[in-house]
């Protein structure tokens, strides 16, 4: 089985800016967006989806579950 | 195919809790370790007073409140009435070890087959950042302006520690969630509490040390840092009994 | 039906009688004049195979009844005044997520550490609330050890019918002297009513939540919840009174006295009518709800009220409310544990 597409999908709603999954991430593909979301706080999106190998650790890390992954096989 | 969805026994709302809150992570292990043991229909929980005394708009499953403090005392009712369900306290450092302490150590003594989990972020968070008996020597918060000083403010209140010579406790030990390493760990943890409950094994307790960003004046990675770096070294990680 | 009968102290009775109620839970901490009480359910429970807990306080005890009763059990905790101070915050909580429990205050001579001897000064606490916010407790006044069995009894399904506390507002005169007490040897606990609210795990249902606090507004918020309590305050208020009003169809004098004082009352009424004065006797049953009506009745007959209590005058402010004519209500009352005597009782008649 080889994994094909690996989709991280961020809710920007959900998400509160902690900044923790960056940090969690091995290889860069998370960073602050530009711009803000409903309730005024900076969140995360995905730079660099291409380096995403589907680890994990970003979900790991989350706190407000505001992050999925969809993989196709 | 979705992967890495949230768990089945979290309810998909937004929190309360403020960036980088470890509430967020913890409710979310608790939520995973129950979906993997299968126990959500006979999960009935007690929520304390605290940041997370909206714990039950978040856990889908029965969960009840409790007088501040009270937790344990409320678990006991509950467990004797309802042997055969997975009866546990969350509680944070007012509700267990300031308010609370005569009734954890009690139903500790007491043998009480429950699980217990101690969210320890060293400051009261729902009232304002003041001292709890958790915080740091030398650390500032809303009711320690010149900073917590021994002779005025005590000690860094050690619970777990203290309640391992009692023997009707099973298993204690203290884990962070300041890492994916130590997010698994205290996962693990609430497992083998949750088990250890199943397996009418007697009382246990994991203590997660857990950031507050907004009370302790910084960014939640610089939090989950301090953690790591600052609150072990009073707070040591490991089992303490078990 | 099979009667048994035999000598009891009142605390026995009241504890024999919530076994016979079907009390799965009880928990309760050593406090003077009501150990018997704690000490007999320890040995009960345990030979029915039911919960007793000695818990490091009574503060602990109130809240392990919490529990129990959302998890759907009839629970019951019992003390003594100072005991009582400290479940107020646990009453409170009961009140407010409408759960049932039955509490047994054995009341002691007060304020402060007080004495042990009898005293009815926890008047206020029961039925103006002791703990916080707009809530309400029934409240029983057993006047013997029959009463003490026959109300305790009751007060399990009537917590169940309105989801409510209920206090049996005893004293440690009643507490700990013997009376024959009767029963029959099978009577069954009171039939048992569905819990739908209780907690006892989410299974094939939606997971539930007990709760008091309520921070929103409009649907769902404390004021709707608040007003939801009230209406159920006046179902019970006008359906659960008891009183007995005893000689009081043509008496121009009213002694108001309840629990044990209203035996002496009854004592002094029956005296008096010896003597052909018209004395009766309104003995309040349920403190909450009070009588208003059945006394406000006499009022308007013009008859006067002696109220009589082993306090510094409580429940003499019902009584005052109820007449709306402080002129024909006087008082006398015995304070820090004294008891009333039938000589300065009748002579302020």
């Amino acid at each position: 089985m080889t994994v094909k597409n690996i989709r991280l999908i961020i809710d920007k709603e959900r998400c509160k800016g902690c900044l923790l999954c960056i940090e969690a991430c091995p290889r860069g593909v998370l960073s602050v967006a530009k711009g803000i979301n409903r309730k005024g706080l900076k969140h995360v999106e995905v730079k660099h989806p291409e380096k995403c190998t589907g680890c994990g650790m970003c979900i790991v890390m989350c706190p407000d579950c505001a992050i999925e992954i969809e993989k196709e096989s | 195919m979705k992967e890495f969805k949230k768990p089945i026994s979290m309810k998909d709302v937004p929190t309360h809790y403020c960036p980088g809150c470890g509430h967020g992570l913890i409710h979310r292990i608790i939520c995973e370790v129950i979906d993997e043991l299968g126990i959500r229909e006979k999960t009935v929980a007690v929520a304390p007073v605290g940041c997370a005394v909206l714990a039950y708009d978040y856990w889908d499953f029965d969960t009840t409140e409790a007088a501040h403090g009270r937790t344990p005392a409320v678990a006991t009712g509950i467990k004797r009435v309802l042997p055969d369900r997975l009866v546990f306290t969350y509680q944070g450092d007012g509700d267990l070890a300031a308010i609370g302490t005569s009734e954890i150590i009690h139903t500790g003594n007491r043998a009480e087959n429950i699980s217990v989990i101690f969210v320890n972020n060293g400051v009261y968070g729902m009232t304002g950042g003041q001292m709890a008996p958790t915080t740091l020597l030398g650390q500032k918060t809303a009711t320690t302006p010149f900073t917590r000083r021994p002779a005025e403010d005590g000690f860094p209140f050690k619970i777990m520690e203290m309640m391992a010579v009692l023997p009707g406790v099973t298993y204690l030990e203290r884990t962070s969630v300041c890492s994916p390493k130590e997010v698994f760990n205290t996962a693990r943890a609430i497992k083998r509490s949750f088990e250890t409950q199943l397996e009418n094994k007697g009382f246990s307790m994991v203590e997660v040390l857990s950031p507050c960003p907004t009370y302790w004046g910084m960014t939640p990675l610089k939090a989950m840092k301090r953690i790591e770096e600052v609150v072990v070294k009073e707070y040591p990680l490991g089992v303490i009994k078990g | 039906m099979k009667e048994i009968k035999y000598l009891s102290t009142g605390n026995e009775a009241c504890g024999e009688a919530a076994v016979r109620a079907g009390c799965a839970f009880y928990a309760g901490y050593p406090i003077t004049p009501q150990n018997e009480l704690t000490a007999y359910m320890s040995l009960r429970m345990g030979q029915e195979g039911r919960t007793f807990i000695q818990a490091e306080s009574e503060l602990a005890a109130i809240n392990m009844v919490f529990g129990a009763s959302v998890a759907g059990a009839r629970a019951m905790t019992t003390s003594s005044s100072p005991g009582i101070s400290l479940k107020q915050e646990g009453i409170s909580y009961l009140a407010g997520c409408e759960l049932p429990a039955v509490i047994v205050n054995v009341v002691r001579g007060g304020p402060g550490l007080g004495n042990i001897s009898p005293s009815q000064s926890d008047y206020f606490q029961a039925t103006k609330g002791g703990g916080h916010g707009d809530y309400h407790i029934i409240v029983l006044a057993p006047a013997s050890v029959q009463e003490m069995f026959d109300f305790t009894y009751d007060a399990f399904p009537l917590a169940d019918k309105y989801r409510i506390p209920v206090m049996v507002l005893t004293d440690g005169m009643l507490g700990q002297m013997m009376e024959p007490l009767q029963f029959d040897e099978n009577i069954k606990p009171p039939q048992e009513i569905e819990k739908p609210w209780a907690l006892r795990g989410a299974s094939g249902r939606d997971a539930r939540a007990v709760k008091s606090l309520m921070l929103g507004v409009g649907k769902g918020s404390l004021e709707e919840h608040n007003e939801k309590l009230q209406a159920k305050y006046r179902q019970i208020a006008a359906s659960e009174v008891r009183v007995e009003m005893y000689r009081t169809d043509d008496a121009e004098q009213v002694i108001v006295a309840y629990g044990a004082t209203s035996r002496i009352g009854r004592s002094c009424v029956d005296r008096l009518r010896g003597e052909g004065i018209k004395v009766g006797l309104v003995r309040p049953v349920t403190l909450w709800p009070f009588p208003y009506d059945e006394i406000r009745s006499l009022a308007d007959k013009n008859a006067s009220f002696l109220v009589v209590e082993m306090s510094a005058g409580q429940m003499v402010e019902d009584v005052r409310l109820a007449v709306q004519d402080d002129k024909r209500v006087s008082f006398y009352g015995r304070m820090g544990g004294g008891i009333p005597m039938e000589e300065d009782i009748m002579s302020r008649l």
